[in-house]
């Protein structure tokens, strides 16, 4: 909370950035205490380490300051207190933090609790829920994350049929990236294998621990961003083009997508993974293995889209 | 005590605050959008805490071990697709804003406001 405030004082629009990366980290503390693995690794390596990142190459597109002067000042300060002032009322009735009667465990959440393991027999309840119980959601979300990265290749310009540096010789000029640093450059380059393989673990151990394609996504995300960082954005898009990005992009959503297809094609409904294999168990099995991929697939190919969107940006 | 147990949502509530007067108050651009995305947080943190239950462990079924207590799995799902979904529209609106720099050369409200008046 003390991090918040600071972030909305300084006027220096770096500090604020880098306090909230710090912000998301303690938050991510804070949902691992609370029980959701889960959701901690998605904060962690979504709100701290690339969404850092991303307003980063932001501000080195804009500018590092913020003018003085808040104009309704008071107007807005009065409309804050007003407001904390009812959701705190509405609070007071709400039941106690941990109470195992609260109308939120009273609903859906028990059977999921109770079903998972016959039905799907996935140790992670939370997988289970997300690419099973509630798949349509999910695919929903996949086509707005999907969207969104459209979205931000249009405003500033993707060009994937160029290539982004037109000149063969290999980025040897030491003034790329951060090349002429030699200790993150060398710590740098240990840490991106064993990110990118931690990835992939939690893409596919997701059934089994914390993780699965989201998460997966946004760490295999950071792993490539820290090489961009590393070695030049002009490096890291000579291994991995932007053609390639999109094509991640979209073969994710339409692996989601045709897996659903593939459910109606063999006699279930949409979405629907038992009839995918030899008992609805191991089906179920296939079917979240596949969306989870799809999923991972996705995120990692728009969050780096954005990312690279960003650093050519600031380039020409 | 009975007070002291909904310490936690005001915890939310203070966090919320914070994020909407960030997005009210502030004119440049990205602050509003750091503050937009600290309105989220605090969003996914009352789910979060809604979650939780006491003595509960997290909702993964272990072998061998009986009557285990979980946490609520459905908001967490809820929570964890919204990150992400947070962070692509994030990234929309700073796309946004770096356009909006590159046409009017600032990202303060006042000065768009007044190169439109022109």
């Amino acid at each position: 909370m003390i991090t918040a405030l600071a972030i909305v004082r300084t006027p220096n629009l770096f500090v604020a950035v880098m306090l909230s990366g710090v912000f998301s980290l303690l938050l991510a503390a804070n949902f691992f205490i609370l029980d959701s693995p889960d959701v901690a690794l998605t904060e962690a390596a979504v709100g701290a380490g690339i969404s850092t990142v991303l307003f980063l190459g932001a501000l080195s597109l804009t500018a590092e300051h913020e003018r003085a002067g808040s104009a309704n000042r008071f107007a807005a300060l009065t409309v804050v207190t007003a407001t904390s002032l009812v959701v705190i009322y509405a609070t007071l009735d709400k039941p106690p933090m941990g109470d195992p009667n609260a109308p939120v465990h009273q609903h859906v959440a028990p059977w999921y609790l109770k079903n998972t393991p016959e039905l799907i027999d996935v140790p992670n309840i939370v997988t289970a829920v997300l690419a099973s119980f509630r798949g349509y959601d999910t695919l929903g979300e996949v086509f707005v994350v999907f969207t969104a990265g459209i979205g931000v290749l249009f405003l500033l310009g993707a060009n994937p049929g160029k290539p982004a540096q037109p000149s063969r010789t290999p980025a040897l000029d030491s003034t790329k990236g951060l090349r002429h640093y030699l200790i993150p450059r060398v710590v740098g380059r240990l840490l991106v294998p064993f990110i990118v393989l931690f990835g992939l673990y939690v893409q596919f151990h997701g059934d089994y621990g914390p993780g699965g394609g989201f998460q997966a996504g946004a760490i295999i995300a950071a792993g490539i961003i820290l090489f961009a960082l590393i070695e030049g954005e002009d490096q890291a898009l000579r291994v991995l083009p932007q053609r390639a990005l999109m094509g991640l992009m979209v073969s994710g959503a339409l692996l989601y997508g045709s897996v659903g297809v593939a459910g109606i094609l063999l006699g279930g409904n949409f979405l629907d993974y038992s009839v995918l294999g030899s008992n609805p168990v191991a089906g179920q099995h296939i079917g979240i293995l596949l969306i989870e991929i799809g999923v991972g697939l996705t995120v990692t190919g728009v969050l780096l889209s954005v990312f690279f969107a960003f650093a050519i940006r600031g380039k020409s | 005590m009975e007070l002291l147990g909904l310490y936690h949502y005001w915890v939310f509530a203070v966090l919320l605050m914070i994020g909407f007067y960030a997005v009210m108050a502030k004119l440049n651009l990205i602050k509003k959008l750091i503050g937009l995305s600290m309105f989220q947080a605090a969003v996914f943190l009352l789910y979060i805490t809604m979650s939780k239950v006491d003595g509960g462990t997290a909702p993964i079924i272990q072998n061998g071990a009986e009557n285990q207590l979980f946490s609520n799995p459905l908001p967490q799902v809820l929570i964890l697709t919204a990150i992400v979904v947070g962070i692509s529209t994030t990234a929309l609106g700073l796309g946004i804003v770096v356009r909006i720099k590159e046409e009017y050369g600032s990202i303060e409200e006042h000065e768009i406001l007044e190169v439109d008046r022109q």
